[in-house]
């Protein structure tokens, strides 16, 4: 048998019912039972005390005269009652006058009168009645012995009623068991049933009934509300998942496009560098080439012709070499700036005070003449690759060597600041400064602030040094006014 | 001063015309041979025939890199590649100063590298010194056989 706790509930709710109910109509039984034995047993006493007191006021004379044919008549009359199993006369001093039946075994009849009163005595009533004559001159003693059998008819009938009427009740308590348990049970049935159509078929849309206004329906409530929440953020749930695996799909798509395009533009890059490479080889061999026939043959006119040409002559021819020397210089730059870009980079520990000290001693000698004051800063040292820091340098100190060259008092400073939580290097001088208006020009190819009359220059050289810093990952910018300087800073 | 030739291996007529004229005016009077692509350069070394014809070794090669047909390196390789002709000073003066051209040369085994200044005034100086140089103050390895 299962236990208790595994029971289906509805067999659990009849049989506590049908406990609780037997439990009831048994005690119930047993009071009913008891009591009837109890009134029985005082009835039968009740009478056994009223007939002694009956023959024992008509056995006086018999005992007054010792008369024991009276006494054995008198004592024959309880024959008339079936429940008299003994009955015995004690004169004054005990001794047996009459018994009934007449011819008694001894065993039925005590030798000597016992105290007065009535009480039950292995399975007997017996009692001891005094015979008294008036009031107070006692006779004898009159002894009677009753069955019980009236209390144990009693008990009998009773017993058996009890029982039926508990078998009827409990019949009748199943059957209401079996009719009114539905109403507990049935909610939490459809409650479980609900639950289980939930787990197994994960369907959130399903309602437990309501039956009733009770706790149980209290329950139901709340339980299909749960149901109502959970559907929801089940729906929820499902939603945000379509919608991740979508923007992951949609991801993943851009992703690879993305990939794509970078591979194509990896190889047009690639295709790129190596015309670009192609192309510089072939200006560097080609295109000075004419530029020294120009410049050469020029000096040629005016080595062997000049003295047949007037100034005017002179001077156009002379314009001629210094533009192809320009031109020249112009492919230079260009060719150094094509090359910042192709040159593989390596990273090392840079010395760029010393590195510094070095270029300005280098401009100093091509320009002994000059006295600037130059200020570096020392110990500043950057990862990077040393030949190219080496041309950002060098074009920065050669550009502020040469703008201060209509300064009476020049000054050029290499140095270092912090800038958004980092340390940008810094050079300033106190020369022609520029226009900040065209800050945007300052970094491009051929694009100059300053004519070729006031200052010298390509307009190639801050472009290849914005490389060379883009290519190291860093930023370079400027400040400056005119004729009050200009200060580069550069992050690596 | 060396009495040999100059080999000069020059493409661009203009090229050839100022560098006679700068070695002129710097005063040197040895012949100079010009030799307008690799294949007349190679010839004159070896001879059409491979070598049995060819004439005297030239003091010094003045080779330019970009020829037609056999352009400059390879005319070095096979220079170098001769027992001949191994030692033979070679000075590559070119228009040219890529990095990899440099190192090419080298590696090939030029005896110097010089890049032609389009400023006349400085190539005169160039041809000067080098004719200084390799005719006057160094020593050329012996003549082959």
């Amino acid at each position: 048998m299962s236990p208790l706790r595994d029971w289906p509930i509805k067999r659990k709710i009849t049989a506590i019912l049908l406990l609780t109910s037997g439990l009831v109509l048994l005690l119930t039984s047993a009071a009913f039972v008891t009591y009837e034995v109890l009134t029985n047993r005082r009835t039968i006493k009740v009478q056994l005390a009223t007939r002694s007191r009956i023959l024992a006021a008509n056995s006086t004379a018999a005992l007054a005269f010792a008369n024991e044919a009276d006494a054995t008549e008198l004592l024959d009359a309880l024959k008339y009652d079936p429940h008299m199993v003994a009955a015995a006369l004690y004169d004054q001093d005990g001794r047996v006058l009459a018994t009934y039946p007449a011819a008694a075994a001894a065993d039925l009849i005590p030798a000597a009168p016992q105290p007065d009163g009535y009480r039950f005595e292995g399975g007997r009533l017996v009692g001891f009645t005094p015979v008294a004559q008036g009031e107070n001159r006692r006779l004898g003693t009159l002894y009677i012995a009753s069955d019980t059998k009236a209390v144990s008819d009693a008990l009998r009938l009773s017993g058996v009623i009890a029982l039926g009427v508990l078998a009827i009740a409990l019949l009748a308590a199943y059957a209401l068991a079996a009719a009114l348990q539905g109403r507990i049970s049935e909610p939490i049935l459809a409650l479980a049933e609900t639950a289980t159509a939930v787990s197994t078929r994960q369907d959130y849309s399903v309602r437990a009934p309501k039956l009733g206004e009770d706790e149980l329906g209290t329950l139901t409530d709340a339980f299909n509300q749960m149901l109502g929440r959970i559907a929801d953020q089940d729906r929820e749930l499902r939603r945000h998942a379509t919608d991740l695996e979508q923007r992951v799909e949609a991801r993943t798509h851009e992703l690879s496009e993305s990939n794509e395009t970078l591979r194509r533009n990896a190889a047009e890059l690639l295709a790129a560098n190596q015309e670009l490479d192609a192309f510089a080889y072939s200006v560097s061999h080609d295109l000075r080439a004419p530029l020294r026939s120009i410049d050469g043959f020029s000096h040629v006119l005016l080595e062997d012709y000049g003295a047949q040409l007037d100034d005017g002559g002179r001077d156009a021819l002379r314009r001629v070499r210094a533009a192809s020397q320009r031109m020249a210089a112009l492919i230079d730059d260009l060719l150094k700036l094509a090359r910042v870009t192709r040159v593989e980079m390596r990273s090392e520990t840079v010395d760029l005070s010393s590195m510094a000290r070095d270029i300005v001693a280098d401009l100093q000698r091509t320009e002994p003449a000059r006295q600037v004051e130059c200020t570096i800063a020392p110990g500043l040292k950057a990862r990077a690759d040393p030949p190219l820091l080496r041309v950002v340098l060098e074009n920065l100190l050669r550009n502020s060597w040469k703008y201060t060259a209509k300064q009476p008092r020049p000054r050029v400073e290499f140095g270092s600041t912090d800038a958004n939580g980092g340390t940008a290097f810094m050079i300033r001088d106190n020369g022609a400064g520029f226009d900040m208006k065209y800050m945007d020009k300052l970094f491009g190819v051929f694009q100059r602030l300053h004519s070729a009359a006031e200052f010298e220059g390509t307009g190639v050289g801050l472009a290849t040094v914005r490389r060379i810093i883009t290519r190291h990952g860093g930023r370079i910018w400027a400040e400056a006014a005119v004729d009050q300087g200009a200060t580069f800073f550069f992050t690596l | 001063m060396n009495p040999g030739k100059i080999l000069l291996v020059e493409d661009n007529p203009d090229d050839v015309a100022l560098t006679m004229r700068a070695l002129k005016s710097n005063n040197i009077t040895n012949d100079v041979v010009v030799a307008q692509d690799g294949v007349q350069a190679l010839d004159y070394l070896f001879g059409a025939d491979g070598g049995a014809g060819a004439e005297a070794l030239p003091a010094v090669v003045l080779l330019d890199l970009k020829l037609p047909k056999i352009n400059g390196l390879e005319v070095l390789r096979r220079v170098r590649s001769e027992e001949r002709t191994k030692l033979l000073p070679v000075v590559i003066l070119t228009s040219s100063d890529e990095e990899r051209d440099i190192i090419d040369g080298y590696s090939l085994g030029a005896n110097s590298y010089v890049r032609k200044p389009v400023d006349f005034v400085e190539f005169t100086q160039a041809a000067k010194q080098l004719g200084l140089y390799w005719l006057l103050m160094n020593r050329a390895p012996p003549t082959p056989r």
